[in-house]
């Protein structure tokens, strides 16, 4: 009888004594879940024009806030490091497709997963050479981020705070969509990325350049790692244990589909949102610390209904 | 002509190698210096082996190591992984490492078990397995200053003087925050049990090593449960990810306190001044104000033989490196009085860390009065359960907030015996004590 009201009755009851609490509990799990989606839209880009799954996506988060810092804490004015980070993830892409796309076209798609794996433990060594092991602050006042809270009074003595890092957070992620959006509809090279991803043979028969398409899309996956590494970073740290975090993004892509910008996003938010949820009002009953597995479970039950997630491309196969 | 020389040459060559090697080897000692530099757990790593180093380094390079003795060392990165710590610790014993530090609870229990058989004394300073405290149970395993246990019982003690009395915690909430690892589990049986006997609720909310910087989720919770204190135990990146969690939900710093490992600056620093009244407790002093602190900057420091940035030396994890070279440095001059040897060996090793005996006057003579307290090991007791007191951030460094004081010894002993016991009778068949007390 317990477990039945804990799981029926308990959390409903929690939620309208506490509407406050409720509500700050959502815009947590819509923080979250936007930095999810940023992480995922990084893999979705890589995917979905070459078929690879890049396992170094983690670390070129880490990467890019480190680099970022790391030549701000050399004496590189802000804007300038700003610049020389966008020119060294470009650097890495162009490495990335020469060094590895490129002689291993064609093989199976677990080569090129292995290859990435590599490539983060490369990544790792030569960030944590170059700048150290130490965990960096993130330059969040000196990037001209807002710092700081605004309590909104909530109900008749509640209050939810919001984090303006948040705010802008969530405001960043919607216009990198938005750009990405458009470069991918409205551009030249955006109507050849998606021609690579529909097919590439095709593709090439009508003159488009792989090897320049997966240096862009690479380099635009380095761009969404430096978003997503600074705003991760001004949350808690630039540390190497933000490489771990990028693992959440896995339920999100099974969530959303791994070639679906739009899943990326929808997928980070329920994602996000289900497993605050979840861990705050269900969480307790199974003894806390849930939200890890949850999102899975979360990303499971769609499966069952969607197995291509929610915006995938529709797998069929004649027989 | 060159066959030759290539004959005088490695005829001189082996002459000077016969002449020079008997004298290293009679000159020096190894010790292995696990450390972690890379990894999650770097930001807390890295500050304490650049201080273990350079205490060491700053002995061989000022007094030409002791009694004449070099400390030969080297590192051995274990990035906090308890597999690649069972590797060092393999490394240590085939190199005749004098004694091992694993920096790391859970290496420390994966190592335990081996101790006694390889005859390596684990030097586990404020870490690690609180009942290897007992040296009848555990001849081989060393955790002065104090356990986990004493640290968990001077939080509450410290948390009831606040109150007005122990007494006066009864019906508060206090709240548990740690890493979801053997390290953070440790204290978890003293405070259940505080909690039964002072009255108070223990809400314990843990943070997956996967998720340090990822704890909005446990802090939401802190919000809706409204403890009265929050006590953290973490490490790494989970340190400056909670104190900004707990400045974002507004939790009020002066009744939030956290172990000794979550004291470091770079901890509370990225708090900035919301993080303001944050308190750990300590064991040694912060800053640079000690001749033997001086004499690391002028020997080490200054020569450019450290890794440490000017910064940085001197700040809480530093200095706590250095206090587990001073540990170590201590414990071999005694072996050497105690074995009449010069050059020891891991046995002689084990009876310096069973007899460690630093009283003031031994502080004040190597030029650290009133960095460490003073602490005493024996042959029953190898924490000593010495003093602690609180530290209190400023918003840009940590100052004293309390004197010196016991934990609970005489609740936090029985509870370590019967533990020990426990241990004994759970890893059957585990040996009885060989060794002779030299005390």
């Amino acid at each position: 009888m317990d477990l039945l009201n804990g799981i029926f009755i308990a959390p409903f009851v929690q939620m309208a004594d506490a509407p406050d609490f409720l509500v700050q509990v959502l815009w947590e799990g819509f923080v979250s879940g936007i930095l999810y989606a940023l992480i995922a839209l990084g893999f979705v880009l890589i995917f979905k024009a070459s078929g690879v799954f890049n396992f170094a996506q983690g670390i070129m988060v880490v990467f890019a806030a480190l680099t970022l810092v790391g030549l701000y804490q050399k004496g590189v004015p802000v804007i300038l490091a700003l610049i020389l980070t966008m020119a060294v993830m470009g650097i890495l892409a162009l490495a990335v497709e020469r060094f590895i796309m490129r002689p291993l076209v064609n093989q199976p798609h677990v080569i090129l997963l292995m290859a990435t794996i590599g490539l983060t433990y490369f990544l790792v060594g030569l960030g944590e050479f170059v700048f150290g092991g130490e965990p960096k602050q993130m330059i969040t006042t000196e990037l001209g981020l807002p710092t700081g809270s605004t309590e909104i009074p909530f109900g008749a003595q509640g209050v939810v705070i919001l984090q303006h890092i948040d705010i802008a957070a969530a405001v960043i992620a919607i216009a990198m969509v938005t750009a990405l959006a458009l470069f991918f509809n409205r551009t030249r090279i955006g109507r050849a990325l998606r021609a690579v991803a529909d097919d590439h043979q095709a593709a090439l028969s009508v003159g488009i350049s792989l090897h320049q398409i997966w240096a862009i899309v690479w380099f635009a996956s380095g761009l969404v790692a430096l978003a997503t590494g600074i705003m991760w970073g001004a949350r808690s740290d630039v540390s190497f244990a933000l490489e771990i975090i990028a693992l959440r993004a896995l339920p999100v892509l099974i969530l959303g589909g791994f070639t679906s910008v739009p899943g990326a996003i929808v997928g980070g938010l329920i994602v996000g949102i289900g497993e605050k949820i979840g861990e705050i009002y269900w969480g307790p009953l199974l003894g806390g610390g849930i939200e890890s597995w949850l999102a899975y479970m979360i990303a499971l039950v769609f499966l069952l209904f969607r197995p291509q997630g929610l915006f995938g491309e529709r797998i069929i196969e004649r027989v | 002509m060159e066959l030759k020389t290539l004959i005088r040459g490695t005829l001189m060559g082996g002459a000077f190698f016969c002449a020079v090697l008997p004298a290293t080897a009679e000159d020096s000692v190894f010790v292995q210096l696990p450390t972690y530099r890379t990894g999650p757990y770097a930001g807390s790593g890295i500050p304490i082996a650049n201080g273990m180093a350079d205490y060491i380094t700053m002995l061989n390079e000022r007094d030409g190591g002791i009694n004449g003795v070099k400390i030969v060392f080297d590192e051995c990165e274990t990035g906090y992984d308890t597999q690649k710590g069972v590797e060092c610790y393999e490394q240590a014993k085939a190199k005749k490492s004098l004694v091992f530090n694993p920096w790391s609870t859970g290496i420390t229990l994966a190592v335990i078990p081996k101790a006694s058989v390889d005859k390596m004394p684990i030097l586990s300073m404020a870490y690690g397995l609180s009942a290897a405290a007992d040296g009848k149970t555990f001849p081989w395993v060393f955790n002065p200053p104090m356990t986990y246990w004493d640290g968990a019982s001077g939080v509450v003690k410290y948390l009831g003087d606040q109150e007005g009395g122990l007494d006066k915690l009864k019906g508060k909430k206090i709240g548990y925050i740690y890493l979801d690892a053997g390290y953070g589990k440790e204290p978890i049986p003293l405070l259940e049990q505080f909690a039964t006997q002072y009255g108070f609720t223990l809400l314990k909310y843990p943070v997956p090593g996967k998720e340090m910087q990822n704890q909005s989720s446990q802090w939401l919770n802190v919000r809706r449960d409204k403890p009265d204190y929050m006590v953290i135990w973490g490490w790494g990146a989970m340190n400056p990810t909670a104190v900004k969690e707990a400045t974002k939900i507004r939790f009020p710093m002066d009744k939030f306190i956290g172990v000794w490992w979550s004291g470091g600056e770079d901890d509370a620093r990225g708090g900035g001044q919301q993080a303001k009244g944050y308190m750990t407790l300590n064991f040694n002093a912060v800053g640079t104000d000690f001749p033997a602190l001086q004499d690391i900057k002028k020997f080490v420091v200054d020569t450019g033989k450290s890794k440490v940035e000017a910064a940085k030396f001197g700040e809480n994890l530093y200095n706590r490196g250095v206090v587990n070279s001073l540990y170590m440095a201590e414990a071999i001059r005694i072996a050497q009085e105690k074995s009449g040897k010069k050059v020891v060996t891991a046995e002689d090793m084990r009876v310096g860390l069973e007899n460690l005996s630093i009283d003031e006057a031994r502080l004040e003579k190597i030029g650290l009065k009133g960095f460490i307290a003073p602490v005493k090991v024996t042959c029953d007791n190898h924490s000593g359960h010495n003093k602690m007191y609180v530290q209190r951030w400023t918003g840009d460094k940590w100052e004293k907030a309390s004197d010196w004081f016991d934990p609970m010894s005489d609740v936090v002993n029985p509870m370590l015996m019967a533990a020990a016991k426990t241990y004994a009778e759970t890893n059957k068949p585990w040996p009885a004590r060989s060794e002779p007390c030299a005390n």
